[in-house]
């Protein structure tokens, strides 16, 4: 355990200390206070038209209006933003030499993993939290439903833990950062994509192609409804590609 | 208590290491010498744990370095070529964090921290940036967070490679230092440092091991003729020095080597085991030849070397 944390409180030491963190959460913040605005704004336009005509109000609600369009947008720029975060992880200390002697010490390649995914989870994290003055804005000056808007958070933290996972595992792979983040990003999109070809397929691929879907998974999180399914799948992913990492570092070992 | 048999390593066709045996025993300095590319780092990372041998086996204080890796690992400090280090650390952050990943108590982290700064004199630079320091100053951090936890092995490869004369002076009295009271294992293709470091030297070539020995009886056993240095100057009176020189019982050899003004240079070679100094001193004396230098050449560790590498190929 101690072991652990001496890893874990260094890389989060080093995400501070390299401005990583700083440039990271700022600028997704930025984005994210940005979308929150513009949708806020047309929101808005759409409730005084709603006052004029009243067919359409009985459908405007601050959850499906403003904060599931803004956690689908957050959810994007987490497939760009996290790659960043995660890219370094092992990959760094590939091109550095000090993985060599991190294999040397009495360390476990799971404390070793879990202290660098745990590291960049929790800064991620810390910016999603930030996030969470929007909807605390909405309550200040309406009364929005809250239970869908922290199901819908919960499912945002998962999506990233599991995008986390999947950088770590390719920046295992390579010495490279570059080319662990433009992996990382390539297949963290596939599972958010892959989806949309669903309808188009048969019935049995169809099925099988919309369980492997983060967006399909992550849609009855923003409504509100929190299904074991949809845990497992998120977990299944994160556990699997923390899994892959272990089997990378073992066979670093192997290989060369 | 290291003991390594038929230890082989392959990366692809390429035979790194080939059959490698040998043994260690506790407190003692070992040499890994060799040319690049002869197997001495790979070798060092099998001790380690880092890389698995492709055949053979070794134990470390009866750890098979396979099957007890951990109980290997937490007896063993590392220190690799180019000694890698977090440069965005401080040398106070960072050898903490060595000491608790070796696993060294919280109470001890502290004492560890201490004893591994004054062992490689990094006071002066306890709060500075890794990346910020000298070559010099980084290999101590390296050398310091191989002994944090005391270790009763202490690999090091190429510890003095990069460095100034004057730090590479100062490394190796660190390590002769810190080899009274443990086992050091020091690879590196400079004979000198292994000849004044080492107790004990193993030469590999191309993976395989060409000697092991202490330098002095790597000396004295590839001394096929002793061979001995005269200098004199011209003689008063009309006599053949080299005549004079060969006139001497177990002389097999004489050859003037030059001539630099009026003094001659002559190599006398005589038979096995004959210290002839004395013998040439009364005759060339007795003989009005002025003797201005004699002494018996030391075969040094380049000669050693190369002759073993050489005899390997023929």
């Amino acid at each position: 355990m101690r072991k652990f944390t001496a890893i874990y409180s260094r890389e989060l030491k080093y995400y501070f200390r390299s401005i990583t963190a700083y440039v990271v959460i700022s600028i997704f913040l930025v984005l994210s206070g940005y979308f929150f605005f513009s949708i806020f704004r047309f929101y808005n336009v759409l409730s005084l038209q709603a006052i004029k005509n009243n067919d359409f109000s009985g459908n405007l609600n601050l959850v499906d209006g403003v904060m599931r369009p803004v956690m689908g947008n957050i959810s994007v720029i987490l497939l760009i933003l996290l790659p960043l975060l995660t890219m370094r992880l092992l990959a760094e200390e590939k091109k550095q030499g000090t993985f060599e002697l991190l294999l040397t010490y009495p360390v476990s390649d799971l404390e070793a993993v879990a202290g660098k995914y745990l590291s960049a989870l929790t800064i991620f994290a810390v910016m999603l939290s930030a996030t969470l003055l929007y909807p605390v804005l909405l309550l200040v000056f309406a009364d929005p439903e809250i239970p869908p808007i922290i199901s819908g958070y919960f499912g945002l933290f998962l999506m990233g833990a599991s995008f986390i996972a999947i950088g770590t595992f390719f920046s295992s792979l390579t010495s490279s950062q570059l080319v662990a983040g433009v992996s990382t990003f390539g297949v963290s999109l596939l599972f958010l994509i892959i989806g949309w070809t669903a309808p188009l397929a048969g019935p049995v691929l169809s099925s099988i192609l919309s369980e492997f879907s983060i967006l399909v998974h992550f849609e009855s999180f923003s409504k509100g409804v929190i299904d074991t399914k949809d845990i497992t799948y998120y977990i299944f992913l994160t556990g699997f590609f923390i899994f892959l990492t272990l089997r990378s570092l073992e066979s670093a070992r192997w290989r060369s | 208590m290291i003991k390594v048999e038929k230890l082989s390593k392959y990366y692809g066709p390429v035979k790194a290491v080939n059959d490698l045996s040998f043994e260690v025993s506790r407190g003692e300095v070992l040499g890994f010498l060799g040319p690049n590319g002869a197997g001495k780092t790979t070798t060092m990372k099998m001790l380690t744990c880092y890389l698995p041998p492709s055949s053979g086996r070794a134990t470390i204080f009866g750890y098979d370095i396979m099957k007890d890796s951990m109980e290997v690992r937490k007896r063993t400090g590392y220190l690799p070529e180019k000694s890698p280090l977090y440069s965005d650390m401080k040398v106070n952050e960072y050898l903490p964090f060595v000491a608790r990943l070796r696993g060294v108590s919280r109470e001890r982290v502290r004492s560890s921290v201490d004893m591994a700064v004054d062992s490689c004199g990094l006071g002066s630079v306890f709060g500075k940036m890794i990346g910020h320091l000298s070559k010099g100053y980084q290999q101590r951090v390296g050398i310091a967070q191989a002994i944090i936890h005391d270790p009763e092995l202490l690999i090091l490869d190429e510890p003095t490679i990069g460095l100034d004369p004057k730090q590479i002076i100062d490394i190796r009295q660190l390590i002769k230092s810190l080899g009274t009271d443990r086992t050091v294992i020091l690879s590196s293709h400079i004979l000198p440092e292994v000849n004044q470091v080492c107790g004990r030297v193993i030469i590999l070539d191309k993976g395989r091991l060409v000697a092991v020995d202490t330098p002095d009886n790597l000396r004295e056993k590839l001394r096929k003729f002793p061979v001995t240095r005269v200098m004199t100057l011209p003689a008063a009176v009309d006599v053949s020095t080299a005549d004079i020189l060969n006139g001497i019982e177990g002389v097999t050899g004489v050859r003037e080597t030059a001539c630099d003004g009026n003094i001659s240079n002559f190599r006398v070679e005589s038979l096995p085991g004959m210290d002839l100094r004395n013998d040439i001193a009364r005759r060339l004396v007795a003989a009005g030849v002025p003797l201005i230098e004699l002494r018996n050449e030391e075969l040094s560790l380049e000669d050693i070397f190369i002759q073993l590498v050489t005899e390997e190929k023929d």
